[in-house]
C-alpha cells in the first residue's frame, strides 16, 4: 500500500509544501526571535538588520536549487569533457574535443543545427508576423489565432508522431495513409505539376529570399545608421546575421535553379524522411508549426501597441499598405521581433525530441542535442558526450545574452 | 476662389448619426476653426476631409473637384495630429522627408524642402534627433514641419495644442498665427474645443454642436450676433446671461418685461405674432452695469463676489427656471454679499431668442 505511486505522490506533495511553509515560517521566526529580536536598546537597529537578511531567506531555496541543478552540472560537464571513461576518469585535456571534431557525424550535426537555426526562427517569426497582421482586422481573426496557437499545447514528441503519420509511406499497391504521399501521387508531370511543384516553389523561394534580404539589410544598416545602438559586441552578431542572410539568399536562389532541372519520380510513393537534406526540412516543419503560434501571439500584441495615429499619418503621407507594414509597423516592433526570433533560436539550438522521435539522426538528420544523447547514453562515452554538451552551451550563451539584453530594452 | 466645399455631408457609424447636413464653403487662404464641445464631431469632420473616414452622404470638393473617393495622399491635404503621430523610429529629418520619399522626389529636392521647413520652424539643429529626444513643443513643430514639407492646398490641425502646457500653448498659438501669415495662399482648418484659440486664430469659425453646424461666421460676428442660445453661450466667457421675458411691444423695437418688474426696449425687429410670447433676453456679463434708477433690466441678490482688481465678477442667486446671472464690472466695486442690486445694459447690447432658442435677428 505504501508503494502505491498515488500515495507516494501525495506524501511528496505534503512533505514538499509542508517543508516549504515550515522553512519560511521557522527561518523567519529564528531571525526575528533569536538573532535580531526587536527588543532592548538595539530594537530599531535590529529591525533594520533583520529586514536586510530577510530577502536572502526567501531567495535561498531558489538559489540553492539553481546552483545544484544548473551551475554544478555545468562545471561537472566541463570536467567530464576533459576526462576519459576508459582510462578510469583520467584527465586527458582536449582529447575528447579532438575525437569529436574528427567525426563526420559531429560535423553533420553542426551543419544541420545551423540549418535549423536559420530556417526555423526565420520561418516561425515570418509566419507569426504574417498571421498577426492578417488577422488583426477581420472578424474571425481571434478564431484563426486560437487555431494557430493550438499546436503550442502539443508536446514536441506528440507533434512528431502526428507528422510521422503525414510523412508515412506504404507500398505502391496499397492506399497511402500519409497525406504527403497521397498528394504526391496525384501529380503526373502535367501542367498542374509544373504550377504546383515548379512555379509556386519558385515564387515562395524568391519571396523568402526577398524577406531575408530585407531583414539582413535592416541589421547591416544599423551598423552605419545614425542614432542607433552601437554597442561593440553587437557588431559581430550583426555581421554574422548579414553573412547568414547572404548564404540563405544564395541557397534559395540556387534551389530555384535546381527546381527547374530536377527530374521528379512521379507515381512512386516517397519515403520522405530518408531523402537527404530535404528530410531536415520535413523535420523543421514540425517545429515551425509549433513555434508560429508563439511568434504570432507576441507579435500580435506588439502590433496592437503601435499608435494608430502613426499609421494614419503614413496614410496621409501616401504610404501604401506594404509600405505601412514594412516602413512604419515592422520598424516600430523590431525590438519585439528580435526577442521572438532569439527566443525561438534558443529552442531550436536545444532541439532534440523531434529528431529523436522521427529519425533518430539517421539519413543525415543528426543534430547536436541528439548527438550528445547518442554519445552519453548509447555509446556510454561521457567524455565526447560532455564535450558536445559544452559546444551546445557555448552556442546558446551569446544568443541568450542578446535575448535578455533585448527583452530588457523592450521593457524600458 | 473656393478651396474646399462640403455639400450636405453626413456621417453615421452604423445606425448612429454623428454628423448631418454639413454645408460649408471655404475660400482659399482662410483659417477656419471648428469649435464645439467634446464629442460633437469636430475630429470626425476633419478626418472626413482628410480621407481617413468614409463620407456617408453628401459631397466633398477640394479645388472644385469631388474627392469623396480620392485617397488621402492625393487630396492635397496635410494633417497635424493631436498626439503629433511622429514616426518614433525615424529622425526628425526622415519624419519630414517620408512623404516626399514616397512620392519619389529627387534627394536634392527633398533636402531643400526639409531644410527650408526646418529653418522656418527653428528645427535645423534637431534634424538628427529621434522624436523621443524632443520636448513636447519641439515635437509639435516637427509635426507641423512634416505638413509644410508636402506643400498642401489645405492644412488640417486636430487640437494641436491640447498636449502642451499652458504657457507653451499661448506661445505655439502665436507661432501658428505667424505661420499662417507667412503662407497667405494656404487654407487651414483647425479643430479645437477652446474658444480663445478659436477667437484669436480664425478668419471664420464653425460652431459645431450635436452633429450640426450651429453658426458659421467671423469671430466677432459670432460674438455680436449669435444665431442661437448655444452659440451665444459657447462664445464668450463667462457665458451670456439668458433671462426669461415676456414680449410686451413689437415692431422695429421690441419691448420685453421680466417677472421681477425689470423691462427693456431692444432695437431688434419682431412680428406682431410675438406679442405675449415668452422669450429669452440675452445679455453678456461684461455689458451689465449697476443702476439705482427704476429703469432697470433685472434685480438680483449677490451670492459671490470675485474681486480681481481689473474686474469684479458678481454671481447672483439663481431664480426659478434660469441659471444664476453673472455680471462682470470693470474696476473695483465694493458690493457686499447678500445685497440685492439692480442691473441694466445698453439697448444695442441686448439679444432676443425665441422659444426654440433661435435669435430674432436670423428669422
Ligand atoms: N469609430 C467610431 N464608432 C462609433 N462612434 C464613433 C467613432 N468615432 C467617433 N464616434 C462618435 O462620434 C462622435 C464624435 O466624435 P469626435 O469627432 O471624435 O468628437 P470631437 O468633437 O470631440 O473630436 C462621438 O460621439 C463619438 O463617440
Ligand atoms: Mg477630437
Amino acid at each position: 500500500m505504501l508503494e502505491n505511486p498515488a500515495v507516494l505522490g501525495l506524501a511528496t506533495i505534503i512533505l514538499g509544501v509542508g517543508g516549504c511553509l515550515g522553512y519560511f515560517f521557522l527561518s523567519n521566526v529564528i531571525l526575528d526571535k533569536l538573532f535580531f529580536p526587536p527588543r532592548g536598546e538595539d530594537a530599531g537597529k535590529n529591525i533594520n538588520r533583520a529586514n536586510m537578511v530577510r530577502p536572502w531567506l526567501f531567495l535561498f531555496p531558489a538559489l540553492f536549487a539553481l546552483t545544484l541543478y544548473l551551475a554544478y552540472p555545468v562545471f561537472e560537464t566541463l570536467r567530464l569533457s576533459l576526462t576519459d571513461r576508459d582510462l578510469g576518469g583520467a584527465f586527458v585535456g582536449l582529447e575528447n574535443y579532438r575525437k569529436m571534431t574528427a567525426e563526420p557525424k559531429f560535423w553533420e550535426a553542426v551543419r544541420n543545427n545551423m540549418l535549423w537555426l536559420i530556417v526555423v526562427p526565420a520561418a516561425s517569426t515570418a509566419f507569426g508576423l504574417l498571421v498577426a497582421q492578417l488577422t488583426d482586422r477581420i472578424s474571425w481573426g481571434n478564431l484563426a489565432k486560437s487555431l494557430i496557437f493550438m499546436p503550442m499545447a502539443i508536446s514536441f514528441v506528440g507533434a512528431s508522431v502526428i507528422f510521422k503519420l503525414i510523412y508515412d509511406t506504404r507500398p505502391v499497391d496499397q492506399n497511402q495513409i500519409g497525406v504527403l504521399n497521397a498528394i504526391w501521387l496525384k501529380f503526373d508531370g502535367g501542367l498542374g505539376s509544373v504550377l504546383w511543384l515548379q512555379v509556386l516553389p519558385t515564387v515562395l523561394l524568391l519571396a523568402f529570399a526577398a524577406i531575408v534580404g530585407y531583414v539582413a539589410w535592416i541589421f547591416v544598416r544599423d551598423i552605419v545608421a545614425k542614432g542607433s545602438d552601437k554597442s561593440v559586441w553587437l557588431l559581430p552578431l550583426r555581421l554574422l546575421l548579414a553573412v547568414g542572410g547572404l548564404w540563405l539568399i544564395w541557397l534559395s536562389l540556387s534551389s530555384v535553379v535546381s527546381i527547374w532541372f530536377e527530374e521528379l519520380p512521379f507515381g512512386e510513393p516517397q519515403t520522405w524522411l530518408t531523402i537527404p537534406l530535404w528530410n531536415n526540412f520535413f523535420l523543421m516543419v514540425v517545429l515551425i508549426w509549433i513555434q508560429t503560434g508563439f511568434a504570432m501571439v507576441i507579435l500580435s500584441a506588439a502590433l496592437r501597441g503601435i499608435p494608430e495615429e502613426t499609421v494614419e499619418a503614413a496614410i496621409v503621407d501616401g504610404a501604401n499598405p506594404f509600405q505601412i507594414f514594412f516602413k512604419i509597423k515592422v520598424p516600430q516592433i523590431m525590438g519585439t521581433i528580435v526577442v521572438v526570433w532569439t527566443t525561438i533560436t534558443l529552442t531550436v539550438l536545444k532541439v532534440f525530441d523531434i529528431v529523436f522521435a522521427m529519425t533518430n539522426g539517421q539519413w543525415e538528420t543528426q543534430v547536436l542535442a541528439n548527438y550528445m544523447y547518442d554519445k552519453l547514453f548509447r555509446a556510454n562515452d561521457w567524455g565526447v558526450g560532455s564535450a558536445s554538451a559544452i559546444v551546445i552551451m557555448l552556442l546558446v550563451t551569446p544568443i541568450l545574452v542578446w535575448n535578455v539584453y533585448n527583452a530588457r530594452k523592450e521593457m524600458r | 476662389m473656393t478651396s474646399l466645399s462640403l455639400k450636405d455631408v453626413s456621417k453615421s457609424y452604423g445606425t448612429v448619426e454623428v454628423l448631418r447636413n454639413i454645408d460649408l464653403e471655404i475660400q482659399q487662404g482662410e483659417l477656419i476653426v471648428f469649435v464645439g464641445p467634446s464629442g460633437c464631431g469636430k475630429s470626425t469632420l476633419l478626418r472626413m476631409i482628410a480621407g481617413l473616414e468614409h463620407i456617408t452622404g453628401g459631397t466633398l470638393e477640394i479645388d472644385d473637384e469631388i474627392v469623396n473617393d480620392v485617397p488621402p495622399a492625393q487630396r492635397g491635404i496635410a494633417m497635424v495630429f493631436q498626439s503629433y503621430a511622429l514616426y518614433p523610429h525615424m529622425t526628425v529629418y526622415d519624419n519630414m522627408a517620408f512623404a516626399l520619399k514616397l512620392a519619389h522626389k529627387s534627394s536634392d529636392e527633398i533636402d531643400k524642402a526639409v531644410r527650408a521647413a526646418a529653418d522656418t520652424l527653428q528645427l535645423t539643429h534637431l534634424l538628427d534627433r529621434l522624436p523621443k529626444a524632443l520636448s513636447g513643443g519641439q515635437r509639435q513643430r516637427v509635426a507641423i514641419g512634416r505638413a509644410i514639407v508636402r506643400d498642401p492646398k489645405v492644412f488640417l490641425f486636430d487640437e494641436p495644442l491640447s498636449n502642451l502646457d499652458a504657457a507653451l500653448r499661448v506661445a505655439t498659438r502665436i507661432e501658428i498665427a505667424q505661420l499662417k501669415e507667412s503662407m497667405p495662399e494656404s487654407t487651414m482648418i483647425y479643430v479645437t474645443h477652446d474658444q480663445v484659440e478659436a477667437m484669436t486664430l480664425a478668419s471664420r469659425i464653425v460652431v459645431l454642436h450635436g452633429g450640426n453646424i450651429e453658426q458659421f461666421g467671423a469671430p466677432l460676428e459670432l460674438y455680436e450676433r449669435p444665431a442661437n442660445t448655444f452659440v451665444a453661450q459657447f462664445i464668450g466667457s463667462p457665458a451670456m446671461n439668458l433671462i426669461n421675458a415676456e414680449v410686451t411691444g413689437t415692431g422695429d423695437t421690441t419691448s420685453v418685461r421680466m417677472s421681477d418688474g425689470g423691462h427693456a426696449d431692444a432695437p431688434i425687429a419682431s412680428l406682431d405674432a410675438d406679442k405675449g410670447k415668452t422669450v429669452k433676453l440675452g445679455v453678456r456679463p461684461e455689458d451689465l452695469t449697476v443702476t439705482e434708477s427704476d429703469d432697470y433690466l433685472v434685480s438680483a441678490e449677490v451670492e459671490i463676489v470675485e474681486a480681481l482688481g481689473e474686474t469684479t465678477v458678481l454671481y447672483f442667486k439663481a431664480r426659478e427656471g434660469e441659471d444664476g446671472l453673472i455680471a462682470k464690472l470693470p474696476g473695483i466695486h465694493k458690493i457686499a454679499k447678500g445685497t440685492t442690486i439692480r442691473l441694466t445694459a445698453a439697448a444695442e447690447k441686448l439679444h432676443l431668442f425665441d422659444g426654440d432658442g433661435k435669435s430674432f435677428l436670423y428669422r
